[in-house]
């Protein structure tokens, strides 16, 4: 198959996930996406050597994953793109910063891998938040709850409206590597000299589509409000579960849980 | 309920795709559109509903398409596309159904009996929690008129309903638009279909009104139609008189 049929089929894999039932998924998405929100802060805001204080932040993802029954494989196969590039992002600290920080016998380990190991923990960490919130939210509610948080309607369209675009173009991309491999047999890829023209078409075709498709929202009565989003109001389990999570980034942000735990096992 | 007196458009300067187009549909008739490729049969459709502009004026029920009256004017008009993955934007064939209701303000309760009425109308009840994605191009074709039908609007308009249609689901949709009460414009190249569905035709050439009478007379004349890059539906043809 190719690929971008693949990608499409992920795409849609997500609005799956989203629609299931779980207690997660059931929460109000105004207070899974504060949560998510103030994780991501709270996540970013260790230090780049503070990798001790930042581990035990992965313990709230742990608990939404068993929650929303939500495979912890299917969120790293979903991510495989973007998962190698949040990890390079770091990949350089080693060579620039060699101070020694940490002496374990003989091994001595630099500043700048325990930052690069700090960073990449940090992008993985707010990748797999923002994961979970799409997984356990559809698209049209967490757009009502970000009106409900009175984010301008304009970024708020913006922000479906992409959404949308991303299957409407992938769904292109799929036909017309299709059209070009049929007509290109053993080649690999789009040979560059047909990149310009490509890249050209799609983007023509993809806003065609696209204007389709608002157009179809229009004619049904979408005038960027989400009245057509399946929100329950706002209840006391909502307010318990952010000011649960609230609670628990604080505390893993001010108690040393891991110091905490390796004092008392060295005791 | 539809009127366009005198319209003219045209996408470049100079080159107009319709010219002083005059016609009046009245309330309940089912009317085909017809014409070759570029003819001007879904500028027509999107003139109407406010998606272009254009010169002179079209009337919906008595009202003029401005853009103040769009709101209004939309509630009042269905549109089937020809594609429906471009209908069928939602994850499921409920959430896609709901859209519309719930838009126009109705509580979640009548919008879903609503949604009900019209599943078990068009026998789709099996179709309702099923993912758009994995539902098959006929049964897409069936829900994107499901999906207009919860609306409630007064007329109906589509654009080739019947393309890539398998023979079964072609004669479904057939049988569904026939059923339908509300007015009804019906673009497409499948003079089978209009001639099942509609009592009468416009044909549109060149910008204009080539012929505008009743169906059946008017898909008869071979000569029209071949004059205007058509021929005659195949029902109404002999095996004889095809010419390939």
């Amino acid at each position: 198959m190719n690929k971008m049929h693949s990608a499409l089929r992920e795409l849609a894999e997500m609005d799956e996930l989203a629609v299931r039932v779980s207690p997660i998924h059931a929460l109000h998405p105004a207070a899974k996406l504060i949560a998510t929100v103030a994780y991501i802060l709270v996540t970013l805001s260790f230090d780049k050597y503070d990798l001790s204080g930042l581990v035990p932040m992965l313990l709230w993802p742990i608990l939404l994953f068993a929650l929303s029954g939500i495979q912890v494989r299917s969120c790293f196969y979903k991510l495989r793109i973007v998962l190698p590039l949040v990890m390079a992002v770091g990949l350089f600290n080693p060579f620039l910063d060699r101070t020694i920080i940490l002496r374990m016998g003989t091994l001595t380990v630099s500043g700048g891998v325990i930052s690069m190991l700090t960073l990449m923990l940090k992008g993985v960490y707010c990748l797999m938040a923002s994961f979970l919130l799409m997984a356990t939210t559809p698209i049209d509610n967490l757009c009502a709850a970000l009106r409900q948080l009175h984010v301008p309607k304009m970024l708020v369209t913006l922000l479906l409206l992409t959404y949308r675009y991303i299957g409407v173009m992938t769904g292109e991309l799929a036909v017309m590597t299709d059209a070009y491999h049929l007509r290109a047999p053993g080649q690999k890829g789009i040979h560059i000299s047909a990149w310009g023209s490509f890249l050209g078409q799609l983007l023509l075709r993809s806003m065609d589509r696209a204007q389709e498709l608002y157009a179809s929202m229009l004619l049904r009565g979408y005038h960027q409000h989400f009245h057509y989003a399946d929100i329950k109001p706002f209840r006391g389990r909502d307010a318990l579960y952010l000011l649960g999570c609230l609670l628990f980034f604080f505390l893993l942000r001010s108690v040393r849980l891991a110091q905490l735990l390796g004092g008392l096992l060295v005791r | 309920m539809i009127e366009f007196q005198k319209v003219s458009f045209g996408y470049e300067k100079n080159r107009p795709v319709l010219r002083d187009l005059s016609f009046r549909i009245e309330r309940g008739e089912a009317v085909g559109l017809i014409g070759a490729n570029g003819a001007g049969k879904s500028t027509v459709m999107k003139l109407l509903l406010g998606l272009l502009w254009g010169e002179g004026r079209i009337l919906v029920d008595g009202l003029e398409v401005r853009r103040d009256t769009l709101p209004e004017i939309r509630r009042k008009l269905g549109f089937v596309l020809q594609n429906s993955d471009d209908q069928m934007f939602m994850p499921t064939v409920y959430e896609d159904m709901i859209f519309a209701p719930l838009n126009y303000m109705l509580s979640r309760e009548e919008a879903e009996a609503r949604v009900d009425a019209v599943l078990e109308r068009l026998g789709l009840q099996d179709l309702k929690h099923r993912y758009n994605h994995k539902i098959s191009g006929g049964e897409k074709r069936m829900a994107a008129i499901a999906t207009i039908l919860a609306m409630e609007p007064e007329a109906i308009l589509m654009d080739e309903p019947s393309s890539a249609l398998d023979p079964y689901n072609r004669r479904v949709v057939i049988r569904t638009i026939r059923e339908l009460s509300q007015t009804k414009l019906i673009s497409s190249h499948d003079l089978d279909m209009i001639l099942d569905t509609c009592q009468r035709v416009i044909l549109l050439s060149d910008g204009h009104i080539a012929a505008d009478g009743p169906a059946e007379q008017l898909l008869r004349d071979r000569a029209l139609l071949e004059a205007n890059r058509l021929e005659l539906p195949l029902s109404l043809m002999g095996r004889s008189q095809r010419s390939y």
